[in-house]
C-alpha cells in the first residue's frame, strides 16, 4: 500500500502525454533554431499588432462579460423564485455547450448585415465588435452562473439579519454582496480571459481581416496560407509564453478549467420583494435573456428554413458526419483510457498526475498542432497523419474535463473499496467486474459523452490538418460559410448543434441519476 | 497456539510505534487507549494493509508478515464501508466464499445460513443503503462466518451505534466467538465494551502496548498512571 512506484498503465499514459507535448515543442524549437537568421522578418510591426489585438480583445471581452454579469447575477439572486427561473438559468448554460462555429452563425443571425438588429453608426459585425458580441454571448452567462453560485452560498443567517436590521440595498451590497464578489470576480475573470485569449473560431470567422487577428488565427494563416513556418513558430512560442504567464497569475485564484457549477435550489434572500427591486431586476433579467435566447431562436429558424432534407442527402455531409463521429468517439475513448491509466492505483493523488491531465490548458491545441504540423511538414506528409493528430489533440483537450469527472469517482471508489477488496482477495478482472465497473460506469459514460461533444464541435486542430480527405462537420460548415452558402451553413449548424446537445443532455441526465 | 507479535515497528509521520503482544488462541482481547495511539494501525499491520519496518507476526507458529491480506488467516471489520454499496447482502456475503462469485449449491446454503445466523433472514436481496447501521455490520459478520478464518479483527465496528444496539452486537460477536472458537481482537473506545465481552484487555498508549491482562485484573490495576488518566479515575 505504501509503495511509491507507479503502475504500468500510469507510466504508459504519462509517456504518451510527454511524447505528444515534447513532439510539438520539439517541432517549434527545431524550426525556431534553424530559422533564427530571419527573425527581423518575424518581429515586424504586424507581429506586435497581432499580440496587441490578442490582448486587447481578451481584456475587453472579459471586462464586458463581468460588468454585465454582475447585475444579472444579482437580479437572479434577489428574485429567487419566479416561474421559469430554472429554465432561464438552464438556457444560460447552453452557449458554452454549443460549438463556437454554431455560436458565430447564431450571433450573425441577430447582429449581422441581414440580421434582426443593425449595429449603430454603420459599425460592421466583422471586426472587434463582432468578436466582443460573440465572446460576451459565450462568457456573460458563464460569469452569471459562477457569480450566482457564490451568492447562493451566502448563509441564510446573513439574509435574516439584514432583514431584521432593515439594511438598505446599498448597505447589503457593501456588507454582504461585495465581499463575495471580490472573491468570485478574479477567478471568473481569469477563466474568461483564458477562454478569450485562446479563442480561435470566433476570431477566425468574425475577425474579418488582418486588423482584427489574434495569435492563434495568425498561426493558422501562416501555416495554411502563407506557408511561413518561421512566423508560425514564433507566434506559437509567444502564445505559449502568454498562457504560461496568465496561468501563473491565475494560479492564485484556483482552478482555471471551465466548470459550470451546479445550481442549488436554496437561496434565502429576503431583500428583493419591494416593487422597485422587482421591476429593475425583471428588466435586467428580460434584457439578458433576450440577448442569450434571440441568437438561438434565429439559428433554429434559419436552420429549419434551410432545405434540411437536401442537406441530409448530400454525400459530402454524410461523409463529414461519419468522419466527425469516428474522430469524436476515438478521441473520447483515448481521453478516457489515458485518464483511467493516470488515476489507477494512486487514484491521482499526486500533483504531477493532475498537472499532466491539465497540460492542454498550458499548451493551447493550436500551438501543439502547429508544432506537429512543422515537424510532419519537414519529415513526411502532413495530411496523411491528420486523423491521428486530430484525435490525439482532441483527446488531450477533453482530458481536464474527463479528469474532473473520473478523478473524484475513482478516488472515492478506491478509498471505500481498496482495503475491503484486498482483504477478500478480489483482484484483477474480478475486481474490475465486481467492484469497479458497477460503480464507475456512470462517471465513464458522463465523461465519454462530454468528451465526444467537445471533440465533435472543435474547429481548430482540424482547420490546421483538414483536407478534402479528412473533413469533419465543423470544417465543412466553415467551407460553406466561406463560400457564402448561408442556407446550407444554417442547416449544418443546426445539425451540429443538435448532435452536441444530445450528447450534453445525455451526460447531464446521467449526472442527475448519478447523484441520487 | 497463539498470535505472537514481536518487535513490530512502524512509523507514521513522526510517530514511531513498536508493538509486542501475545494473544492465546481462542481469547477475546479488547484493545483500548487514546485516539491516535495506534490501535487501528496495529490491526492494519496484522491484516496486512500496512507494512511494518521490521519485526514479526506469527499465528500458530507460521510467519504471516509476507502474506497478501487475502492470504492471511484474518477477517477484519471496519467502522464503516464493510459492504460494497452496489451489491446486495447475499452477494456481499458471497464474496467471502468466492472473490470471483463462482458459487455452487453448497456455497449458497452456507451463505443463507450465515445470513440467518446474524438475524438478517429476509434481507438477502437488500442493498446496504436500505439497511440500518447495525444491520450492515451484521451482514459483515455473516461474511466473517463464511470466510471462516481463525482470527477476527474488529476496528470499532459498533462505535456508531446506540448503547442498546451496541450491546446486542457485542453479544452476537461474543456468541460467534464461542461457537467458532475464533481469536478476536476488538479495538474500542468504551471500557465497558471490554468488561462486557473480553477475556483479556490491553492498553495501547503512544505506539506501545503498555498493559495486557485478564480483563478482571486489568480494571483493578491501581498504580498505572496513564491508564488511570485514560479511564478518568
Amino acid at each position: 500500500m505504501t509503495s511509491t512506484h507507479l503502475p504500468k498503465p500510469t507510466i504508459f499514459a504519462l509517456a504518451a502525454i510527454v511524447t505528444i507535448i515534447a513532439g510539438g515543442f520539439g517541432g517549434l524549437v527545431f524550426v525556431a533554431a534553424t530559422g533564427i537568421s530571419d527573425t527581423d522578418l518575424v518581429f515586424d510591426s504586424f507581429f506586435f499588432s497581432i499580440v496587441r489585438f490578442t490582448l486587447l480583445q481578451a481584456v475587453l471581452s472579459t471586462v464586458l462579460s463581468l460588468v454585465l454579469a454582475v447585475p444579472v447575477a444579482r437580479a437572479f439572486s434577489r428574485q429567487n423564485s419566479f416561474w421559469g427561473r430554472r429554465l432561464l438559468l438552464w438556457l444560460f448554460a447552453l452557449p458554452l455547450s454549443l460549438p463556437a462555429l454554431v455560436v458565430v452563425l447564431a450571433v450573425l443571425g441577430v447582429w449581422g448585415k441581414q440580421g434582426w438588429v443593425q449595429l449603430p453608426f454603420g459599425i460592421s459585425i466583422f471586426g472587434l465588435s463582432g468578436i466582443l458580441i460573440a465572446h460576451v454571448f459565450f462568457n456573460m452567462p458563464l460569469a452569471t452562473r459562477l457569480i450566482l453560485s457564490r451568492f447562493d452560498s451566502i448563509p441564510a443567517e446573513n439574509w435574516r439579519l439584514a432583514n431584521q436590521l432593515d439594511l438598505p440595498a446599498s448597505a447589503i451590497f457593501r456588507i454582504i454582496e461585495w465581499p463575495v464578489l471580490k472573491s468570485a470576480l478574479p477567478s471568473a475573470g481569469a477563466l474568461i480571459f483564458m477562454l478569450c485569449l485562446t479563442s480561435f473560431t470566433i476570431v477566425l470567422t468574425l475577425g474579418g481581416g488582418p486588423k482584427a487577428t489574434t495569435i492563434e488565427v495568425a498561426i493558422y494563416q501562416a501555416l495554411r496560407f502563407d506557408f511561413d513556418m518561421t512566423r508560425a513558430v514564433f507566434l506559437a512560442l509567444t502564445q505559449l509564453g502568454l498562457t504560461i504567464i496568465l496561468l501563473l497569475v491565475a494560479h492564485q485564484f484556483s482552478s482555471i478549467a471551465p466548470q459550470i457549477p451546479a445550481l442549488s435550489n436554496r437561496n434565502w434572500r429576503l431583500d428583493g420583494q419591494q416593487m422597485q427591486a422587482r421591476i429593475t431586476d425583471f428588466l435586467i433579467i428580460i434584457a439578458a435573456s433576450i440577448f442569450i435566447i434571440a441568437p438561438m431562436i434565429s439559428l433554429s429558424l434559419a436552420g429549419i428554413k434551410a432545405d434540411l432534407l437536401h442537406i441530409l442527402l448530400d454525400p459530402a455531409v454524410h461523409s463529414a458526419i461519419i468522419t466527425s463521429l469516428i474522430i469524436a468517439a476515438l478521441a473520447a475513448l483515448v481521453s478516457l483510457i489515458i485518464c483511467w491509466a493516470l488515476l489507477i492505483h494512486s487514484a491521482g493523488k499526486s500533483v504531477y498526475i493532475s498537472m499532466s491531465a491539465s497540460i492542454i490548458l498550458v499548451v493551447p491545441p493550436i500551438v501543439l498542432g502547429s508544432g506537429w504540423f512543422v515537424i510532419l511538414h519537414r519529415f513526411g506528409d502532413v495530411f496523411s497523419m491528420a486523423p491521428f493528430i486530430v484525435i490525439i489533440i482532441n483527446a488531450l483537450m477533453a482530458l481536464p474535463f474527463v479528469y474532473r469527472v473520473l478523478g473524484p469517482a475513482m478516488h472515492h471508489s478506491a478509498r471505500q473499496h481498496d482495503r475491503l477488496s484486498a482483504s477478500l482477495g478480489i483482484t484483477g478482472m474480478a475486481r474490475w467486474k465486481i467492484v469497479d465497473w458497477p460503480v464507475l460506469k456512470k462517471p465513464f459514460a458522463i465523461a465519454l459523452a462530454f468528451a465526444m461533444a467537445l471533440s465533435l464541435g472543435d474547429l481548430g486542430v482540424i482547420a490546421l490538418f483538414g483536407s478534402e480527405h479528412v473533413r469533419t462537420l465543423p470544417l465543412l460548415l466553415l467551407q460553406k460559410m466561406g463560400a457564402y452558402r448561408s442556407h446550407e451553413a444554417a442547416g449544418l449548424a443546426l445539425l451540429l448543434a443538435a448532435m452536441c446537445l444530445v450528447l450534453i443532455f445525455t451526460s447531464e441526465k446521467l449526472v442527475g441519476e448519478n447523484r441520487q | 497456539m497463539s498470535l505472537v507479535i514481536e518487535n513490530l515497528r512502524f512509523a507514521y509521520e513522526d510517530m514511531l510505534m513498536q508493538f509486542d503482544l501475545t494473544v492465546k488462541a481462542g481469547s477475546f482481547l479488547a484493545i483500548i487507549g487514546p485516539s491516535g495511539a495506534g490501535k487501528t494501525t496495529l490491526l492494519n499491520l496484522i491484516a496486512g494493509f500496512d507494512q511494518p519496518l521490521s519485526g514479526s507476526i506469527t499465528f500458530n507458529g507460521n510467519q504471516i508478515c509476507q502474506l497478501q491480506p487475502a492470504r492471511r488467516p484474518v477477517s477484519m471489520i471496519f467502522q464503516e464501508n464493510n459492504l460494497f454499496a452496489h451489491l446486495d447482502v447475499f452477494t456481499n456475503v458471497a464474496l467471502g466464499i468466492s472473490p470471483r462469485l463462482k458459487l455452487d449449491n453448497d456455497d449458497r446454503d452456507k451463505i443463507s445460513a450465515a445470513i440467518a445466523r446474524v438475524g438478517l433472514d429476509n434481507m438477502q436481496k437488500r442493498l446496504p443503503g436500505e439497511l440500518s447501521g447495525g444491520e450492515r455490520q451484521r451482514a459483515a459478520l455473516a461474511r466473517v462466518l463464511v470466510r471462516d478464518k481463525p482470527l477476527l479483527l474488529l476496528d470499532e465496528p459498533f462505535a456508531a451505534l446506540g448503547p442498546a444496539l451496541r450491546a446486542d452486537m457485542l453479544d452476537l460477536a461474543s456468541e460467534l466467538h464461542t461457537e467458532r472458537k475464533m481469536t478476536i481482537l476488538l479495538v474500542t473506545h468504551q471500557p465497558e465494551d471490554a468488561r462486557r465481552v473480553a477475556s483479556h484487555t490491553a492498553f495501547l498508549d503512544n505506539g506501545k502496548i503498555t498493559v495486557c491482562e485478564e480483563t478482571q485484573k486489568f480494571f483493578q490495576l491501581k498504580n498505572y498512571i496513564e491508564l488511570g488518566d485514560y479511564l478518568g479515575r
